[in-house]
Parts: structure tokens; sequence; C-alpha cells
């Protein structure tokens, strides 16, 4: 059974066309102003192998329609899995149901029609991986192997995985908009246990790309995740007390993430944000500039079109440490007033410009304080911007790496965390949608011992 | 459970032309000389919710689902194929690709399984909950809430409140020939406020649920959750930064029992111990409490939010004793780890949906009550923090290490509650936490109906619960050193 087989079939692909128009058909018949219908299909498989040995194998295969109507400023929403003409139709009917009960709001609607992408860019997203289930299970086990083989104290495994993805999307909206995009989406990741007296410890690392041939080797990832898991053997709690911060790149995006957050209009129209009325004001030091890249070729968060039909753009959040602009979809803009950003759905790719150092440069950078590998726990407070999580790492003097540390916490409020930005890695972690390097911030507070 | 089943066969296999006598044949594909297990999931799910802001139901939203999943067991391995198109054709190429993992071609006998309907006693209604409550009142329930939670106080600046509500139905065929099925309700009223003074904003919520119809929200329940955000808010409006380090811990009752789901819960799962990847591999018999804690996980509790009648691999749900005076009794288990570990299956073998592999899940898990009165448990302790609202939690199964999120705490000074303190994380390891316990309260308290839990990507509805408890230390992750 090849993983892609659908959706390299123009007729179902014309199918996915097919059933948008079908719905927005029903959603005109049954008097709705405007409609939009966004429907996706995706494939592929993944395999686990745990101890040398096949653990699991799944077979994927999703699909979905999202119906959006309004009759005049009142909307309804609905979905399914089922593209049955009468199945769609019942879709539709459910949405104009729930539309009869919504108030109205004058700022519900269909993004501005001048708005919309008048051609859809070609990303080159698309590279389906011709790959038998045996070879996956091959790759799986020589990626484990590895991690497995490096040091006798890897005891113990959760398993390497490969997987394989395609999708189609196609959305259209009563504005006449048609949008169909194909995109896969590749993985390799492996998880290994240590012990050393009695305590065991656990990382992982993996590898993800639209090509295969992207992706890291089998081996690099096995051996990275080993190592991962092996300089983590004998963490200790530290005393509670106050030191530099540095993020490690693969979870530095997270603090992106919560930036993100805090500048999506959601949030700020509903005055749930630590960045409310901070447009135009220094958010972050002057040297730091996040910009959005929806248009790099191959990228994971690379996308022509929003979830609206709105044309993306590349574009500045912030500059000069100064917030720039908000993350908008045609309502939150609506709501403040303001234009769309094209980010109904998120932003793509986006990006902290990295500055001079590399992770060992910024290491000597903070001299003395935490480098953090590892984040747990939802201690994240958007509204005001209140952060306290739970962390693993290691404790860093004159530069150096001392010893792994575990069983403590991180605090600040996230404003003077932007604040005191101190650096932005050159090792920018480019698995994510969050383009972004290891990150050294002045100061907070550990809690330990 | 014959007539769930009969509901579960129209709902699920009629539409598609399909009998259970069909079914012989798609196991016929499935199982060869090394294939241990296999069953096949159906599910149908609808669900809606309803989001209230700015004093008006804008939104609203509904969603309908149906598949089957296939799954073949050898040994240690699980293949799981799935089609959201019930109907034959689908099914047997489900099965020729779950059977990948037995690596066995070709063989396709007809095998004629004696089907046989499970048993098991039923924990709540099984109807609807969608058509419980008209569109209509559904709006004004909403509306109601709003207004009583900004009816508070004048620093009430933002209200959310959402309504939601899933009617599942399910059907498990094994091929042993048990057949069972099940219809779950759950509905949900969640509210949040943001409360504003001198330019500073807060926030507080609450809500509750459970597997009941809408009506389950009175108005004394519904506005309750109102007046509950709303106190939040107000009371974070005045919090103070959190205090730093490791420290003697008062725990609420009831929600903050999401203690136990990290610390201990998620480590006494079967998959975990089956690999030996948890930091409570072949610890059974070993006391990894203080003799005052006896911990549950319970599934047959009426109405819970967490309880299932029949787990998503067809065996009735159990009350295990997992912590009993301090001592590790037993883990929880699904179908296969338990087979493999040379146990019996406890009814924790959950599913996200069809298109996941089950695997053991907790149901509701909470520390059964104590002796001592609340009240002499704060003033026993001399300088320490009581936290009574949490948010959400994770774990680290392997290093034992776990979190969660405090969203109302209070310092506590020589016995008496002093000033609120702003939310904080605290971290702990799982296998001592519980040996720091010194005092259980005597106030057991089940969560409101509010908890998911999530795991290797699949969530699951499920419920918390303990009585007040002292930590004689744990560490609180705050920023006053």
């Amino acid at each position: 059974m090849s993983a892609t087989e659908e959706i390299n079939d123009q007729s179902s692909n014309q199918q996915l066309i097919d059933v948008t128009q079908q719905a927005l058909d029903e959603a005109k018949r049954r008097g709705a102003s405007g409609a939009d219908a966004a429907v996706s299909r995706s494939q592929g498989f993944s395999v686990t192998v745990r101890l040398g040995d096949v653990e699991t194998v799944e077979y994927n295969r999703d699909k979905n329609l999202v119906v959006n109507v309004y009759f005049g400023h009142r909307t309804g929403s609905a979905s399914t899995s089922d593209f049955a003409p009468h199945a769609v139709a019942d879709t539709v009917r459910a949405a104009c149901s729930i539309a009869k009960y919504t108030a109205e709001d004058a700022c519900a609607g269909l993004a501005d029609r001048d708005r919309l992408a008048k051609h859809i860019l070609e990303l080159d997203l698309d590279h389906p991986w011709e790959l038998t289930l045996d070879d996956a299970i091959d790759l799986a086990r020589e990626c484990e192997d590895r991690a497995r083989v490096l040091d006798k104290r890897i005891t113990n495994s959760e398993g390497a995985s490969i997987s394989t993805h395609r999708g189609a999307e196609a959305y259209a909206n009563t504005h006449g908009f048609e949008g169909f995009v194909t995109g896969t989406r590749h993985s390799m990741s492996c998880a290994v246990i240590g012990e050393q007296d009695g305590l065991m410890q656990r990382d992982f690392w993996y590898s993800t790309a639209r090509d295969a041939a992207e992706l890291e080797s089998p081996p690099d990832v096995g051996e990275t995740a080993a190592r991962r898991t092996l300089r983590r053997l004998g963490a200790r709690q530290i005393t509670t007390r106050e030191a530099p911060v540095l993020f490690e790149a693969p979870i530095a995006g997270s603090l992106l993430s919560h930036f993100l957050a805090a500048a999506r209009g959601s949030n700020l129209y509903r005055k749930a944000s630590f960045l409310l009325d901070q447009l135009d004001q220094p958010v972050f030091p002057a040297f730091v500039r996040i910009h959005e890249q929806p248009h790099l070729p191959k990228a994971v968060g690379s996308a022509a079109f929003d979830n609206e039909g709105v044309a993306t753009e590349n574009r500045d959040l912030v500059t000069d440490g100064v917030l720039r602009g908000y993350v908008l979809d045609s309502y939150s803009a609506r709501k403040l007033g303001m234009q769309t950003t094209g980010n109904a759905g998120g932003t793509r790719n986006l990006t902290i410009e990295p500055g001079a150092l590399d992770l060992a440069g910024l290491l000597k950078e903070m001299d003395t304080g935490l480098l953090v590998t590892e984040l747990i726990g939802f201690g994240v407070n958007v509204v005001t911007g209140d952060y306290s999580r739970g962390v693993a790492g290691f404790w860093v003097e004159g530069g150096e790496i001392q010893y792994p540390v575990d069983e403590i916490t991180i605090a600040g409020n996230l404003k003077a965390m932007f604040q005191h930005l101190a650096h932005v890695g050159t090792d920018v972690d480019l698995r994510g949608n969050i383009r972004c390097g290891s990150i050294l911030l002045e100061k907070l507070t550990i809690a330990g011992a | 459970m014959t007539e769930l089943i009969e509901t579960a066969k129209n709902t699920l296999l009629a539409p598609g032309g399909l009998d259970v006598r069909d079914l012989d044949a798609v196991f016929g594909k499935m199982i060869t000389p090394t294939v241990d297990y296999a069953d096949l999931y159906f599910q149908y799910t609808r669900q809606e919710s309803w989001v209230l802001e700015e004093g008006q139901v804008k939104s609203g939203n509904h969603n309908i689902e149906q598949g089957v999943g296939v799954r073949a067991v050898t040994g240690e391995k699980s293949g799981l194929a799935y089609s959201d198109e019930i109907l034959l054709p689908a099914l047997t190429e489900a099965a020729t690709a779950a059977r990948a993992i037995s690596r066995q071609g070709g063989h396709s006998a007809t095998h004629s399984i004696s089907w046989s309907d499970g048993r098991a006693p039923r924990l709540y209604l099984a109807e609807d909950p969608l058509v419980s409550l008209n569109d209509t009142e559904k709006v004004k329930l909403l509306e109601r809430v709003e207004q009583e939670a900004r009816r508070q106080d004048p620093r009430v600046k933002e209200v959310i409140a959402s309504l939601a509500g899933v009617h599942e139905v399910i059907l498990v065929a094994r091929n042993d020939g048990a057949l069972a099925a099940d219809i779950r309700p759950l509905v949900r009223l969640n509210v949040t406020v943001i409360a504003e003074h001198n330019g500073r904003r807060e926030q507080g919520s609450s809500g509750g649920g459970g597997r009941v119809r809408y009506d389950y929200f009175t108005d004394e329940l519904a506005l309750g959750y109102a007046r509950e955000a709303a106190r939040q808010a107000l009371v974070n409006l005045e919090a103070q930064d959190p205090p730093a380090g490791t420290m003697t811990v008062v725990l609420g009752p009831g929600w903050p029992g999401i203690l136990l789901h990290e610390a201990i819960g998620h480590g006494l799962e079967g998959d975990f111990n089956r690999k030996g990847t948890s930091a409570f591999a072949g610890r059974i018999g070993e006391p990894v409490a203080s003799p005052a804690c006896t911990v549950v996980d319970d599934g047959t509790m009426p109405n819970r939010r967490g309880s299932l009648s029949v787990d998503d691999e067809g065996n009735p749900a159990q009350k295990t004793v997992l912590i009993e005076n301090g001592i590790l009794k037993t883990y929880m288990q699904d179908a296969m780890n338990a087979r493999l570990m040379g146990m019996a299956p406890t009814g924790n073998g959950r599913r996200e949906s069809f298109a996941h592999l089950p695997m053991p899940r907790m149901t509701n898990t909470y520390m059964t009550a104590g002796n001592m009165d609340p009240q002499e448990i704060i003033a026993s302790v001399d300088k320490g923090l009581y936290a009574v609202n949490f948010g959400g939690g994770q774990v680290d199964i392997t290093s034992g290490k776990f979190v969660f999120s405090a969203s109302e705490a209070y310092s506590i000074e020589n016995g008496q509650l002093g000033h609120a303190v702003k939310g904080a994380t605290l971290i702990g390891n799982g296998p001592d936490v519980l040996t720091r316990v010194s005092m259980v309260g005597n106030d057991l308290k089940l969560d409101p109906g509010v908890g998911t839990c999530g795991k290797e990507g699949q969530s699951v509805p499920v419920g918390v619960g303990q009585p007040t408890l002292r930590i004689d230390g744990i560490t609180v992750g705050g920023v006053q050193v």
C-alpha cells in the first residue's frame, strides 16, 4: 500500500475541490450571504522499532471538511469527515442552523475581497517519499541501533520512529477564491533511556523535512539522541538563586510562541494579553528583529495563502526591538479597527534574526548560569506575562558545562524577560515553524533545593 | 448491554449494510498463527460547542466523525489501520494493512466466530446530550452565566463562557468473539473572567461537567461557576509575587489531585512498566508513599467525566487500588500490556478515537480521605504555601520529575492563611513526593469535571480528586528568592 496513492490521483484531488463547491452551493441555496469551505485529506504511515524489533505500524488516512456560513453578520460553523453528498449537505445545514442562534456581529464575515491571493505561489512543498514499510523499518532500526550501542549506560529505549505523510488541501469561498495545495512531511525520531546509580534519564532527537533527502541520517539522529540522554545522567537539584539563563535552540522557540500568543488578535481584542497597547513600543532590546517568511521554498511553515485565502507576505513584527505589528485574521483585525495581516491559522516561518555567537560562544558570554535543554509544564500566563516552568539542563561556570541539573524551576515575567534578552545564537533550529537560535536572558529566578 | 449493542449496531454497522457476521471475514484476513489478538473499534461522535464573549454568543460549531480502527497484535507488536468509511471493502483493506506486523502473507481462512455480548453495569444515560436542551436555551444559559460573572464586581471586564457536548457511540468486536458497546455522553461548561484594576489585569476560571445531560447545569451550579471564576480573578488582582524554593505546601481538596495524576498516575500505567521506562517499574509491594496514602483509579463512578462502562477494548471499567497505605499494589493495564506482564486487564485500555492505538490510561484517580481536620493541617504549618487551584501539569515518567501549576495560592505564616500569592509551578520527584505527605484531611473532594489528559498525542477525559494534604517539602517555582 503506497502512502500517497490517492493524493497522486487527479480525480481524487478534483473531488476535494468539488466538495468545497458543493458546500458553497448548498450554503447559497440555503440563503447564506457568504460561506467558505476548507477540505483536507492526508495519508501516510508511521513505524516504530523498539529494542531492534517492530513495535507499531500505523497507517493514517484522514479527511475533513470545515464550513463557515454567514447570514449577514450572523455566523455558524460545522465539520465532518464524511464527503458523501448527503453528509456535506447535512454539515452545511448544521452550520446554517447554528447561525440562527448566534448574535449579530458586525465584524464577522469573509476576508475582504481585495486581500485574497491573486495567484498561488509555488513553494516546492510536495516531495513524496517512495518508502516501503520494510525500508522504513530498516531505517528506524539503523537509527535505534546506533543509539543503543553508543554507550553501555544506554540501558533501554522508547524506540525509533519513521513517518511519512502527504496532504492535500482545498479552500474556497463565495468571493470566488479557490486555492489548492499539496505538501509532504517526513520525520525520524529516536528516544533512549540511560541509567546511572539506579536512576534513569531519557532524552530524544528528531529530524523532520518536507523532502526526505533533507532528513538527517538515521545514525546521526540515533547518536544525537543517545548523547543527549547520556549527558543528563547524574542530574541533581541546585539551590534557589538568581542567574542568567540560556535556552538551547530546540526549546528557545517557545519564548517566541509566547510572544506570538500575546500578539495574537484574538487575545488583544479580549484584553487578554500582556502586549496590550504595546504597538510601536520597545518590547525587546534594540538589536532584536522578528519577522515572518511565509514563502521560503520547502520550509515547514510555508504557505502562499492563509486559512481565509488572504495572500501571505514577508513582514516584520519587531524591528529595532519595537513591536511593529500584531498577528491578525480578518475578524480580530476588524475588532481592533485594523487590517488582516494574513495570519488566519498563525504565522509562517517566524524568524528571530540570529546574532554573532554560536552555542559555545553564548556559554562563554554567559560565563556562570543555567543552560536549559528541557521545559515541562504549562505555567505561562498570557494575560499577565507571568512565567514559571519546570526545567532540566546544565549548570555552567567559566563558560563550561559543569553538571546536569533537574527538579528545578525558572520564573519571571515575559515582559521583563523580553526586555532582558541578551543574545540570539547562530545555531538556528530549522525543524519547526519558528526559526530560532539559542536565547540568552540576563537573569531569572531559579527555584530548587 | 444487549440493548446498547443493538443501538450501536444500528448506528455504526447498519448504514453501511454490515452485520456482525460480516466481521468474521474481516478477522479472517487478520488472524494468522502469529496474531495473538485483534479488534475492530467502530466509533461515531457528534459534538458541538457554543462560545460567548463580549456578552453575546457569536459562534457555534458542530462536528460529526465516524470510522473504524482495525488492530492486530503479535507479541509486543501492534498494527493499526483505519477508515472513515464503515464499509466492507474498506474494513478488509484496513485488516490487510494492520496485519503487516505479523509478517505472514496470504492466509485468509474463513473464520467463524462465536459472538457473545459483553456485560457491564451502566454508569450513565445512553442518550445524546446535545438534544437534551434546545439551542435557544443553550444560548440563554451562557448569557445568564455571563451576567452573573459581571454582576460580581465592576472590576470584571471580560467574560468568556463556553458550552460543549459530545455524543459518542462505540462498538468493539474482538477476535475472541466478545462484542461490547457503549454510549457515552459528555458535557462541559467553562467560564473565564478577566478582571482589571488600576491597569492590572488578572484572570480566573471555573467550570464543570460529566457524562450527563445539559440539565445537569442548573442555575445553582452554572451561576456558581461564574461566581467562582470572578472570585478567583479578583483574588489574583491582590496577589503578590510567589516565593521561590523548597517549602511545606498544603494542597486543597479536589482538583489539586492533579498532583496524583502527574506524580504517580502516569508512572503506574502498564506500558511504561512493561518496558521498564517508568521510575516505578519493578516496585510492586514496595513503599512509594507515606502510610497515610491510599490511591485508587476508579472508572466506575456514575456520571463522572473519567468514567467508562466498558473501556475501549470492551473490558468493564474497574476500581483499582494503586497504592494502599503507602504500598504500591498494582499497575493500570490495557489488554496487550496485561497479557505481556501476566496480569489481568484493569479496564484502563483507552484511545482518543478509532484513528489511534489504545494504551493504558487513567480514568478517575484520587486519594482516599484521611482523618485530619483541614483547618488543623493549615494550622500545623509555621511557614509555607496553601495552594487551592491549579492549571495543567506534566511528568517525565523516566526521571520521575513532575510539575503542576498553581493558579490560586496563599502564604501560610504561623499556622494562619496570609496574603494571596500569584500562581507558580510546583516541581517534585514522583517516587518520593508522596513519602513526604505527613497529613491527610477528612475532606475528600473530586474535581468538578474539567480534566483532559494528554499522552503520546492522544487526549482523553479524566477525573482527579483528593482530600487536603500536607507535603513536607516540595519546590515552589516562584520569583522571590
